[in-house]
């Protein structure tokens, strides 16, 4: 049971990935909804990472991870390199955290 | 800013091909922080009790980090249903990506097969902030390759070392994805449309968070689409036709 259900998420989820890529050319799509896609996708992962940034389960996160998801947004804004932004956000929010601020 | 209606040359030819260092940079950053969390997810499903294999299993044939933490939860907790539907339900965006990624991965059977394992959010976004599609391409499979390899190695880290491997909130990684998606789609906000779009859908997925189940929220997102037909949008969207997909991935200067 156990591994069949990790088969039938890891299908599932395959499949998810692989019918977009097959069904792409498949469907004439106009130019106007080809310029929806790539529109799409960065509305999906903005919600991922506000989410991600904003959200834990279905409450608020506190303050130390969008303290530091903050930082490293600005930093990416500024044009900052994406180790910078990467590790300037763990770092301070790590650090927050450290200093007891959850 | 853009002005939609005057005539640009398109500006594809003159991309020097930007030196790889700054990719491999970017990779090995966002493949330590991979392994970080994979650690983590290796150590939590052997403080959840479950079989040694259900991590290395996971890790390679579902390959999708938020629906492992999730489905090795409700796994632990004996609902595999639940595990199961949740997992897909949060995959779901998977398919949309699909669509967006397709012709970056290509025409041959194999590439598609291969490719489409490889498929994550952080891949999406990295390929979405090319421009050129032959470094589209080569940041897809590089991207891809790495993360599927850390991601992997990392859980079986986490086995190894178990509670030692740790909480990701400790060393701030909670931060560290989100920060790194903000990076990685910046360029695609800097075009006014595309930025209306993704913020109307961010906003909705977290007001949606806390009443739907997760994956719902995320998807919730799609709908901030629907700016595109309030009447001033309608026009710009019109005008901004003919640049195409040229708007994409506009901010390669940086």
């Amino acid at each position: 049971m156990l591994l069949a259900s990790i088969l039938v998420l890891a299908l599932g989820t395959y499949l998810m990935r692989l019918s977009g890529v097959l069904l792409r050319e498949r469907l004439e799509l106009s130019d106007q909804v080809q310029r929806l896609l790539p529109m799409a996708a960065a509305a999906l992962l903005a919600a991922l990472a506000g989410t991600a940034a904003l959200m834990q389960a279905s409450g608020f996160a506190g303050v130390a991870r969008p303290a530091g998801v903050a930082v490293g947004a600005l930093l990416a804004w500024r044009r900052a390199p994406f180790v910078v932004v990467v590790l300037a956000a763990a770092a301070t929010s790590a650090l927050l955290r450290l200093a007891g601020v959850r | 800013m853009r002005t939609p209606n005057r005539t640009q040359a398109p500006d594809l030819s003159s991309a020097p091909a930007a030196p790889d260092t700054g990719l491999l940079r970017d990779a090995a950053a966002i493949a330590a922080a991979m392994i970080a969390v994979g650690a983590s997810f290796g150590a939590i499903t052997v403080a959840y009790d479950l079989p040694l294999w259900v991590p290395f299993v996971m890790s390679s044939v579902v390959f999708a980090g938020g629906a492992q933490f999730l489905a090795a939860g409700l796994l632990a907790a004996g609902n595999p249903v639940a595990a199961v539907l949740a997992g897909l339900l949060l995959n779901a965006r998977h398919l949309p990506f699909s669509l967006a990624v397709a012709e970056t991965i290509g025409p041959r059977p194999l590439h598609r097969l291969i490719g489409s394992h490889l498929m994550t959010d952080e891949v999406v976004a990295f390929t979405l902030r090319e421009k050129d599609p032959h470094r589209r391409r080569r940041t897809y499979w590089l991207i891809g390759v790495t993360l599927f390899t850390s991601w992997n190695l990392g859980t079986a880290l986490g086995v190894l070392l178990g509670g030692a491997a740790g909480d990701p909130a400790v060393l701030g990684l909670d931060a560290a994805f989100p920060a790194g998606l903000i990076a990685l789609i910046l360029p695609s906000l800097r075009d006014r449309t595309t930025r209306a779009v993704a913020l109307t859908g961010a906003a909705l997925a977290v007001l949606l968070t806390p009443v739907l189940p997760a994956g719902l929220p995320v998807l919730a997102a799609l709908l901030g689409l629907l700016v595109l037909f309030l009447p001033a949008r309608r026009i710009k969207a019109a005008r901004g036709r003919e640049e195409g997909a040229l708007v994409q991935g506009r901010g390669e200067e940086s």
